[in-house]
Formats: structure tokens, sequence, C-alpha cells
């Protein structure tokens, strides 16, 4: 009995670590488009943690934004649900913290809705960000 | 129609009192319309609804954890 429940324990963890092994090798690092699009100012962070297209940007482009947008709106829901928040509040608190960890040379917009290239400095941020 | 016990003169003061209390009643009406008139304007400066005022700095100090293992677990969309 003991012996049958520690193998089902056994089993679920590897199942587990089976499923996050596998999301994980999904997400494991950014698609080089974003990456190289990232690195040359083309695509920038928002405050309201949604990437955004710096200038018109290229159809391409465009839809690259896109589709992240839509996987990170994705995971905001997820985890705004089980914090018991709003996906705009998760988004925002989201946003704070991309802008802070962009790069130097990246892009990120300003409160004041104007694209901004990331210093040595700290970033101009929304007055809510911790 | 006959009414019992009612004079000419009788019928025709029922009649006037009648017809004054009438014109005080429709006079209150008029009158109590015209003074619960709610006059509604239109704002000459557009309606700005902010919706950023759902998201407090209490909010972003209470998600700021949830959000920073968010973006951790998903490196690929971040």
């Amino acid at each position: 009995m003991t012996y049958a429940k520690n193998f089902r324990t056994v089993l679920m963890v590897a199942g587990a670590l089976a499923v996050t092994g596998v999301s994980a090798v999904a997400f494991a690092q950014r698609d080089p488009a974003y990456a190289a699009a990232r690195a040359e100012g083309k695509v920038g962070e928002q405050p309201d943690g949604y990437l955004g297209v710096v200038g018109a940007g290229t159809p391409e482009l465009r839809a690259l934004v896109n589709s992240i947008n839509i996987q990170r709106k994705a995971a905001y829901t997820q985890k705004a649900q089980a914090s018991g928040a709003t996906v705009e509040q998760m988004a925002f608190t989201s946003g704070c913290n991309l802008i802070q960890q962009t790069s130097a040379g990246e892009k990120y917009k300003t409160p004041s809705g104007a694209w901004a290239t990331r210093g040595a400095g700290a970033p101009e941020r929304d007055s809510r960000c911790i | 129609m006959k009414q019992a016990g009612l004079t000419k003169q009788e019928r025709r003061t029922t009649f006037e009192t009648m017809r004054g209390t009438m014109a005080i009643l429709l006079g209150g009406v008029l009158a109590g319309g015209t003074a619960a008139c709610v006059n509604v304007s239109a704002p000459d400066k557009p309606i700005v609804i902010n919706l950023n005022i759902n998201v407090t700095q209490e909010v972003v100090y209470r998600l700021d954890n949830e959000a920073k293992s968010l973006i951790k677990q998903n490196p690929g969309i971040f």
C-alpha cells in the first residue's frame, strides 16, 4: 500500500518534471528575429507590459510583435488569475520590471509616450513602479 | 340628473369651488414641474476616462514578485 502510494508520487513528480521540461524548451530563449529586433532598437518595452514596434516597422516585425504580445497576454492572464489581480494590473507590474531589465541600447517607452534608448542609468518609468 | 337636497344656488357654488380647486391644482403641477426641472448641459471638454486608475502603487507592490517570476519562467517572450 505504502509502496504503491510512493510509486504513484514518484510517477506524478516525474510527470510534472516532464511537463515543465517541455514548456521550458518551448520558451527556452528568444526567437533570433526577436532578439535581433530588440538589439537593433526596432522593438521596445512599453509601460503597459507589452512589446511595441518603434516607428512604422515592417509587416513581418509587426506580426512578430503581435505574436509575442498574444503570448504575453496569455501569461499575464494565467498569473493574474492565480494572484487574484486583473490582467491589466499584472501586465503593468511586469512592464515596470521589463523596462527596468532592458539592456543598454534597447528601446523602451517613457510615461510620456516617447521612445527612449536605455542608457547606463535608470530608465524613466511610471511613478507607480517600484 | 336630479340632485336631491341641493338648491340651484348650492349646486353652482359646489361647481365653482371644484373649478377653483382644479385651477389651483393645475397651477401647482405647472409650478412644481418648473421648479423640479434639472438642467443638464454637456461639458465643453471631452470626457477622458483614465483606465490606469485600476493600477495603484499598492497593487504594483503586491504583484511585483509574481511579475518577476513570470518573466523568469518565460524567457522566450519577455
